[in-house]
Parts: structure tokens; C-alpha cells; sequence
């Protein structure tokens, strides 16, 4: 049903959505928005819910149905094996591989909706080529950073039209994470929205148009990643 | 050559013992499910079979054409109906539904079929056999039960490594959530798991069926059996499992050569004894 919220609109509404763990409140009334081709940073302190917001829209957390819009429709209450078939794939946060999955197979099980799209083992292999020559290893046999760019393929072989990327820098040296956020402009070449985690503000940052920081479950700061001064992220970060 | 002969007869029920253990290990491992029916669903088989045969007029090996998709198909429809609420972080509501699953269908085939024992007849194959040497004949009925064990393990091997399904199931079984952001419907996946685990199941108890008596009360034993045959060969490797169905079967019949009344007593021993020596099993999980 596209209402005014159909192709023109953005991509991504989150609008006002909250999350529980129990009786334990993660999210209060949260909106964001996501529009084609953007690539959009949340940040925010350990336990700000950044986690908890991407689970929701992957469809690992119950929501409101009209809480996130997608693409005009409503999929709040969609389970996450539709949620990816409309077009989400999210790189859960500490890479989250198949331990009894080679590399490839990893890839493959990744694509195993057959969305169709530009994304195909060839394709991931070109962008990551460390992993071709690895393709056959056990996906625990690989280094931090390698495992990272399988989660990573993974994610990419659903050919999704939103890539959720929960805190891909985690746990990996300096070298190895500029080294994956310099392939994060190829894949949005390819019309991909991004929305990114990041701990590492400044990362952050530099690979966003946009910027959210959320504080004990709620939208502290909004705007455009240029306009996100020192100040204003510390203060939106801490609280005054 | 008697102790030859001994070993032999062993071995080839061995390969019995492990399709029973087969279908456990494959839901356990997909989905840390224990199901305490299986045994019962053995038996379950069995007496399908004998209906089919009866009503039909068939013998037991195109019966199978009928019992192994209906065993599959009530796989599937227990897993979707009833397992997969049971399943979460808790082990213990799954292992005490199956374990009411079980007193259901053991009283239900006591209701239906009485108490007495029964037998599938499977003609003059049951009395076949092919002469080795002298002293050492192999029966043709236990060897093609061997046989078929080995082709049911090799093909869920092949399934598990070789093909999409396995995949998914492997995926699912190391971390359910990510599985299902790679569009993998859980309950369905499990649903699937189940369905496979009963059309072994349904292999196995036509085989049982056509070999021995069975009455309503034996699944329990079959469920042990199966047990010991997955631990003794190591979780979650199948070719393991052929083995340690292997190692009981030949354990019970040195035990049953020596004194009648030693036959399960022995498989115990040797299955208690791979416990206390090597808990992890004789061939623990290899990564394909």
C-alpha cells in the first residue's frame, strides 16, 4: 500500500518504535529515517540500545507493525526471514559466523533467498579477495578482520536494499578497519542504503551523511553528519 | 570360527543400531532436542508396517514406499504442532513432552494392537543366506539391513555436507537468531529436521519389523540402544555413529555367545566403559 510513504518516500521510517527485554525497556519512542543511496551513523554509549534498534528492524524484536516502514510497507511485526526477504540484511554485532560453515558456504547460505541483485560470489570474492583464496577454510580458521569481510559478504549476498551493520569494527586493528570502511563506498555504489554502529565516533562520521546518537534509549541528537560538532555529539553522548 | 561368526552377526546388527541413532543425533544436533519418543516411533513404524502389509497384501520392502513418508510426514507435523513450542533455553519441556509422546504411543499401540508380539513376514528372504566359508554363513535378510544402514548413513552425510538443506541445518544448529537472518525459517528448518529424522525412523522399524519380534513395549530399549551407539561413537559424527552401533552390536553378541543372559549386559558394559575412558566418544565431531 503506497501511501505517502510509497517509492518517493525514504527508504527506512522508524517512527516512534520502543523495544523491551522483559520488563526491562531498551527503546522509547524512537524515529529515524534512512533514504535511498544514504549512508546514516548511529552512535551512542554502550547500552544507548544501538543494538536493540537494528535487531528491531532486522525482525529479531517484536515492534509495532507501523512502527518501521520499509520501502511503503509496514513490516514492524514481520519475522526476520521476511524481513530479509524484502530487503534487510543485517551483520550482527561480533560477526556472528556459521562455525560449521566453511567461508563459502557461509557466503552461499547468505544468498540462499536468491534476491536477485548485483551481489554474487564472484562479486564478494572481487570485493574481498582475501577471501577467495580462503573460500574452502572453516570460517573460524580466518583473522578478525577476515571473518569481519565474510559478515560482511554474507550480508551482501541477500542483495539487500538497506545493509545493517552492527559495530563492524569491533575488536579489530586500525590498519584492518580502514581497510574494511574503504570498501563500504562500493557497496554503496550499488544503491545500497547503509545504516552503520559505531563505538569509533570519528569512523562514524566520515563515512555518514547523516547522524543519529541515541542515550538510554532515546534520540539525544539528529542531523547532518557535517553539522555534528564536538560538542554537540559529547553532549548528546553524556548528557549535557 | 565361531567367535568369527559371532563378531560378524554383531556387526551387521550394529548397522540397525545405528540408523536408530541416527535420527536422534540429527534432531540433537540441529536443535538440541531429546527426543525420549524415539524409540516408541520405532515401534510406531512397525506396526504401520504390519497394517500396510496386512490391508495391502504387500511385503515389507514396498511397504517402506508407504511408511517412510507417512513417518516423515508425522515428523513434520509433530515438530510444526507440538515440538517447536516446546523448544527455548530450557532443555527440560522438550525432553518431558516427547517423554508424554512417548506414553502416548505406547499405550495407544497396546489399545489398538494388544499386548501380543508380532512379526513382519518378508518371505524367503527371511531365510536366505549366503555361505561364506564353513561355519560362517551370513543370513541375506541381515545383510541388506547392514547394507541399508551404511547408504542411509553415507546419504545423510552427503545431505548434511554436500547439499543446500545441510547447510541450513548446520547454519541453524550453530546460532538459530543468524540463521534466520539469512531468511532461514527456524520452525520450518526444524520441521524438516524432524521429518528426516522419522523417515529414518521409519526405515529402521520396518527393518526391525521383518528381523524381530516387536511388541508395543520394546521402544524404550530401542531408544537406549540408540543412545549408547551415538555416545560411544562420538556426537555429531555420523560415520562415528555407524561405529558405535557397530562396537554395541558386537559387544552384545560376544556377550550373548558367552552366556545367553549377558547379550545387553555387555553392550552396557562397553558402552559404560567408552563413558568413563573417552566421554567424548570413540570418533568426536571432525569439522566437514
Amino acid at each position: 500500500m503506497p501511501d505517502a510513504n510509497g517509492p518517493t518516500g525514504p527508504l527506512l521510517e522508524v517512527r516512534d518504535l520502543a523495544a523491551f527485554y522483559g520488563d526491562f525497556q531498551a527503546l522509547f519512542g524512537v524515529s529515524i529515517a534512512v533514504g535511498r543511496g544514504e549512508v546514516v551513523a548511529i552512535i551512542g554509549a554502550n547500552g544507548a540500545g544501538k543494538s536493540t534498534l537494528l535487531k528491531s528492524i532486522a525482525g529479531l524484536m517484536p515492534a509495532r507493525r507501523d512502527a518501521i516502514m520499509f520501502d511503503g510497507a509496514a513490516i514492524g511485526d514481520m519475522p526476520a526471514h521476511e524481513v530479509v526477504a524484502r530487503g534487510i540484511a543485517l551483520v550482527p554485532e561480533g560477526r556472528r559466523l556459521f562455525a560449521s560453515l566453511t567461508v563459502e558456504e557461509n557466503l552461499l547460505i547468505g544468498g540462499q533467498l536468491r534476491r536477485p541483485g548485483p551481489w554474487t560470489l564472484a562479486r564478494v570474492y572481487a570485493l574481498f579477495p582475501a577471501l577467495a583464496e580462503r573460500r574452502h577454510l572453516p570460517s573460524t580458521a580466518l583473522s578478525g578482520g577476515q571473518q569481519q569481510m565474510v559478515a560482511l559478504g554474507r550480508a551482501l549476498m541477500a542483495n539487500p536494499k538497506l545493509l545493517l551493520c552492527d559495530e563492524i569494527s569491533l575488536g579489530l586493528a586500525p590498519i584492518i578497519i580502514r581497510d574494511i570502511y574503504a570498501r563500504l563506498p562500493a557497496i554503496v555504489a550499488e544503491g545500497t542504503s547503509l545504516v552503520i554502529v559505531e563505538q569509533d565516533i570519528a569512523q562514524a562520521l566520515a563515512a555518514a551523511s547523516q547522524v543519529y546518537c541515541l542515550q538510554e534509549g532515546r534520540v539525544a541528537f539528529a542531523g547532518a553528519a557535517r553539522d555534528a560538532t564536538r560538542e554537540a555529539v559529547a553532549a548528546a553522548y553524556f548528557g549535557e | 570360527m565361531q567367535w568369527v561368526n559371532t563378531i560378524v552377526q554383531g556387526v551387521l546388527t550394529g548397522g540397525l543400531y545405528a540408523m536408530f541413532a541416527a535420527g536422534l543425533s540429527l534432531i540433537f544436533g540441529v536443535m538440541r532436542l531429546v527426543n525420549i519418543a524415539h524409540g516408541d516411533f520405532i515401534v510406531l513404524a512397525a506396526y504401520l508396517a504390519l497394517v500396510v502389509t496386512e490391508a495391502l497384501g504387500i511385503g515389507p520392502l514396498p511397504a517402506l514406499l508407504m511408511v517412510v513418508p507417512l513417518m516423515a510426514a508425522i515428523g513434520y507435523a509433530l515438530q510444526r504442532g507440538l515440538l517447536n513450542r516446546t523448544l527455548g533455553d530450557d532443555l527440560l519441556p522438550p525432553l518431558l513432552v516427547t517423554f508424554g509422546v512417548s506414553v502416548i504411543i505406547q499405550n495407544g499401540l497396546l489399545e489398538l494392537f494388544t499386548a501380543d508380539s508380532r512379526r513382519l513376514q518378508a518371505g524367503a528372504v527371511e531365510v536366505a543366506t549366503w555361505q561364506i566359508s564353513q561355519g560362517l554363513s551370513v543370513g541375506l535378510l541381515p545383510l541388506l539391513q547392514f547394507v541399508a544402514a551404511v547408504a542411509v548413513i553415507g546419504a545423510l552425510q552427503a545431505l548434511f555436507y554436500r547439499t543446500a538443506f545441510g547447510r541450513a541445518f548446520r547454519a541453524t544448529s550453530d546460532d538459530p537468531a543468524v540463521a534466520q537472518l539469512m531468511g532461514l525459517d527456524n520452525r520450518h528448518v526444524f520441521g524438516l529436521a524432524m521429518a528426516l529424522s522419522l523417515a529414518v525412523v521409519g526405515l529402521a522399524g520396518v527393518l526391525l519389523a521383518v528381523r524381530s519380534n516387536f511388541d508395543p513395549s520394546i521402544g524404550p530399549a530401542r531408544l537406549i540402544f540408540g543412545f549408547e551407539a551415538v555416545i560411544i561413537g562420538g556426537l555429531g559424527n555420523l560415520w562415528g555413529t555407524l561405529a558405535g552401533g557397530i562396537v554395541l552390536g558386537v559387544a552384545q553378541a560376544i556377550g550373548a555367545q558367552l552366556d545367553p543372559g549377558w547379550q545387553l549386559l555387555a553392550g552396557h558394559f562397553v558402552f559404560l566403559a567408552v563413558l568413563a575412558v573417552r566421554p567424548e566418544g570413540l570418533f568426536p565431531r571432525i569439522r566437514g
